[in-house]
């Protein structure tokens, strides 16, 4: 990641920012979402340590760039709807 | 706004480890709050993984100092608002680890409730010193086995039982003290709103399993935390104006599960024999029947 | 301009005199002796209406300076009082609010640190914090405590500097003596210190911002060069204040003050309450015909060099007063004297004396006694013990 500027006493003015940082990366398993499966029941979201999980209209999807696959999301899901597969890099 | 479109206060990107119970403790607490909350964090995991400049993690106001002074600082910054007619409606939250709050915060922790500042206290509780690599606390429970409390021949880890903090918070007679866990979402909602309504300090210990100490999977995370309160390990109670007395125990698991369950899933209980399983189990049954379950 | 009102009041009142009419809005204190009566003062000032603040009666010291960063960070003019252990205590926190640019204001009973347990006056428990960052000002007498109080505000508030003060008076030789003192009426002082708004920013719902950063190997050290910077510039700004202050309230105050040094061979340098003792030394030795001057240090950091070297860079000697003790090396005034020469073709023969440790008196004969070691020094050309204690009891040393 490039430099920037500091800024006085290092106060951050950018509320935020760490989405900047994609932790995308950290990744080995990836989430993959049935949304027919999904009840949406949003548990899944609630527990998602990264806030890397978006509702959609009738499911949710997963935000890559942030999802760690930790794997909660799959052990969670009470429907079976989410299933973490190999990361293919 | 709608429900569904409201922003996220702790912002995507943080650093913590992969599954870590502190990130959906921080988002459910902070998302319930809102943005109309200043922080105050301690030194710990959740200040390294959110404030590394020059980004933050945080959407609302935030102000780390050191270790041992998240209550004081809060004390502070309550006091000045209140003095400068600036308080309003604003959320005073002072976030600490269970070193944080157990063991070096516990002075500056005790004098905010005693000079009763309108602050909330969260102590994120995951049993250890994490961010210096594992270290036992006075959080710790009996039989962990730590980098300072190791198993070995002649040692079970950790060999004292974990310092019941909720309980000495709330004997300081303030309006409300809980315990919640992130296994059970809602119950940890409602605490939140609690412990802001309350006219006083509150404090609300969060119980949030840690990947990386307790050496379990990342997916175990939730099941764990779950684990922990369907043994009875960790109960789920609040007690307002200091009544710890006639606290009220919020979740009663219909069937208590054999902690053999909790500590199997993780390693630092590896080492435990059947013998010091049952002595936890006894211990765990004792407790549980004093909560009235 | 209001009229100044004649108080006789110990030097503890002075301060918190200081601080009330500076209007701060949040006290976070702890008792110590020998500064308890500053916050005792203020408490009463607050009970009786006559100051509109919150006084945070907190359970520690370190807890003092972590209210006061809170405070601070929310936009609130604060300050708090404190000595020897209790600054000690809070010795980390002072390293964080000078980091994250909060200008508190300490008052401070400079008294000895334990052990023995001493709470008499000494600079140990100051000079022990040099490095964190603030800015500290000693005081000669209650009247410099109580306007030193009012220019640590108005410095550290300065847009340019945004970095936090401590004013020194010494424990018990002035904390508790009865002094006459000039109090600027308050509209002149709301002239002269405008509102607190700071300038780099706070914490607010409205407009949400990080303070206290992690600071990686990428950034920490630009970090602290920015904060050293700040401090670096510090002392144009300390004069131009000085003098408006003068301009304003009569009374003159600078970095380094010296005081018949126009013609002299030998000065002494001293802070804090002993000068006066200092001064009067000099009068005589100069009615004797020694030429003696003498430089009194009212601004420790940033350490005046410039002003020291102006004043001391032509003379032979240079006699420096310390009231505390680095052991292993000597006095830190000496060693930042030393330092203040480092790289000069021309510098003064310096000795360092250690004096008045524990509250132990500093009498005239000591002052004559520095002056008539440091004369033979520059007569023989040689610094045979750079580091003397003065005025030890030779009866009880085993």
């Amino acid at each position: 990641m490039s430099k920037v500027k500091i800024t006085i006493a290092g106060i951050n003015k950018k509320p935020g920012s760490s989405k900047e940082y994609k932790t995308g990366g950290w990744r080995t398993m990836k989430p993959e979402v049935d949304v027919e499966k999904c009840i949406r029941c949003l548990q899944c979201f609630d527990y998602c340590p990264d806030g890397a999980i978006k509702k959609t209209e009738d499911a949710i999807e997963f935000d890559l760039d942030y999802c760690k696959g930790c794997g909660i999301c799959e052990r969670e899901c009470p429907v079976e709807a989410i299933v973490m597969k190999v990361e293919e890099k | 706004m709608s429900e569904d479109e409201k922003k996220e206060l702790l912002a995507s990107g943080h650093r913590m480890c992969a599954g870590c119970g502190e990130g959906t403790a921080m988002r459910t607490i902070l998302n319930e709050a809102g943005p109309n909350s200043i922080a105050t964090v301690a030194t710990g995991c959740l200040e390294v993984t959110t404030t590394a400049f020059p980004q933050t993690a945080w959407e609302i106001p935030l102000i780390h100092a050191a270790f041992e002074n998240a209550a004081s600082v809060a004390a502070g910054i309550e006091s000045a608002l209140k003095q400068m007619d600036k308080k309003g409606e604003t959320n005073i939250l002072s976030f600490a680890g269970d070193g944080g709050t157990f063991d070096i915060g516990f002075q500056a922790l005790s004098g905010m409730f005693e000079r009763k500042h309108n602050v909330t206290h969260i102590c994120l509780d995951n049993e250890a010193y994490m961010n210096t690599g594992i270290q036992r606390c006075s959080s710790t429970p009996y039989g962990a086995s730590t980098t300072t409390s190791p198993k070995g021949k002649y040692s079970i880890g950790e060999d004292r039982p974990k310092k019941p903090i909720a309980r000495i918070a709330s004997a300081h007679d303030i309006p409300y003290a809980a315990t919640a866990c992130i296994g059970y979402i809602n119950d940890l909602k409602k605490k939140v709103n609690k412990a802001l309504e309350a006219d006083g300090p509150a404090f609300l210990h969060v119980f949030a399993p840690c990947p990386t100490g307790w050496r379990h999977g990342s997916s175990d995370t939730i099941e764990l935390a779950k684990l922990a309160v369907e043994t009875g390990v960790f109960v789920l109670w609040e007690a307002e104006d200091g009544n710890i007395c006639d606290l009220n125990v919020t979740y009663k698991p219909k069937e208590r599960k054999p902690v053999e369950e909790y500590l199997k899933k993780q390693r630092r209980f590896a080492h435990l024999t059947e013998e010091h399983i049952e002595k936890i189990q006894k211990e765990v049954d004792e407790k549980c029947e004093e909560y009235g379950f | 301009m209001g009229e100044q009102k004649g108080l006789t009041i110990q030097g503890n009142m002075a301060t918190a005199l200081g601080a009330k009419l500076s209007r701060p809005d949040v006290i976070p204190a702890y008792p110590i002796t020998p500064s308890t009566l500053f916050p005792e003062k203020i408490s009463e000032y607050i009970a009786d209406g006559e100051l509109d603040a919150s006084m945070i009666r907190v359970e520690s010291e370190h807890s003092a300076m972590s209210a006061c960063i809170g405070a601070s960070a929310v936009g609130a003019r604060t300050c708090t009082a404190s000595a020897s252990q209790g600054i000690a205590l809070m010795h980390e926190m002072l390293f964080i609010a000078a980091g994250m640019r909060l200008p508190i204001v300490m008052a401070v009973g400079n008294r000895a640190m334990s052990a023995p347990i001493n709470i008499w006056a000494d600079h140990q428990d100051t000079m022990a914090s040099r490095d964190s960052g603030w800015m500290q000002f000693y005081a000669e007498k209650n009247q410099e405590g109580l306007d030193l109080m009012i220019l640590a505000f108005r410095i550290a508030e300065d847009e340019r500097v945004l970095l936090p003060a401590m004013v020194g008076i010494d424990g018990f030789v002035l904390t508790h003596t009865v002094e006459g003192v000039q109090a600027p009426a308050q509209e002149d002082v709301d002239e002269f210190l405008p509102p607190y708004d700071p300038p780099h920013g706070k914490l607010d719902p409205e407009e949400p911002m990080t303070f206290g950063s992690l600071g990686t190997p990428e950034y920490y050290q630009e970090l602290k060069y920015d904060q050293t910077k700040a401090m670096d510039n510090t002392p144009e700004i300390i004069d131009e204040i000085f003098d408006e202050f003068e301009e304003k309230f009569g009374r003159n105050y600078n970095r380094i003050t010296p005081y018949r040094c126009e013609d002299a061979d030998i000065i002494l340098l001293t802070m804090g309450s002993m000068t006066g003792t200092a001064r009067a030394a000099v009068d005589e030795m100069r009615e004797e015909g020694e030429k003696v001057g003498l430089a009194k240090l009212t601004v420790f950091r940033p350490f005046p060099s410039d002003l020291l070297k102006e004043i001391a860079g032509d003379v032979h000697g240079l006699a420096v007063v310390d009231r505390n003790i680095s052991p292993g090396f000597g006095g830190a005034v000496f060693a930042e004297c030393a330092g203040a020469f480092i790289n000069e073709k021309k510098s003064p023969l310096m000795k360092n004396f250690i004096v008045g440790l524990g509250g132990r008196e500093i009498f005239k004969k000591n002052f004559r006694e520095m002056y008539e070691k440091t004369k033979k020094a520059v007569e023989t050309g040689k610094v045979e013990k750079p580091v003397e204690w003065i005025n030890m009891d030779e009866d009880v040393m085993r």
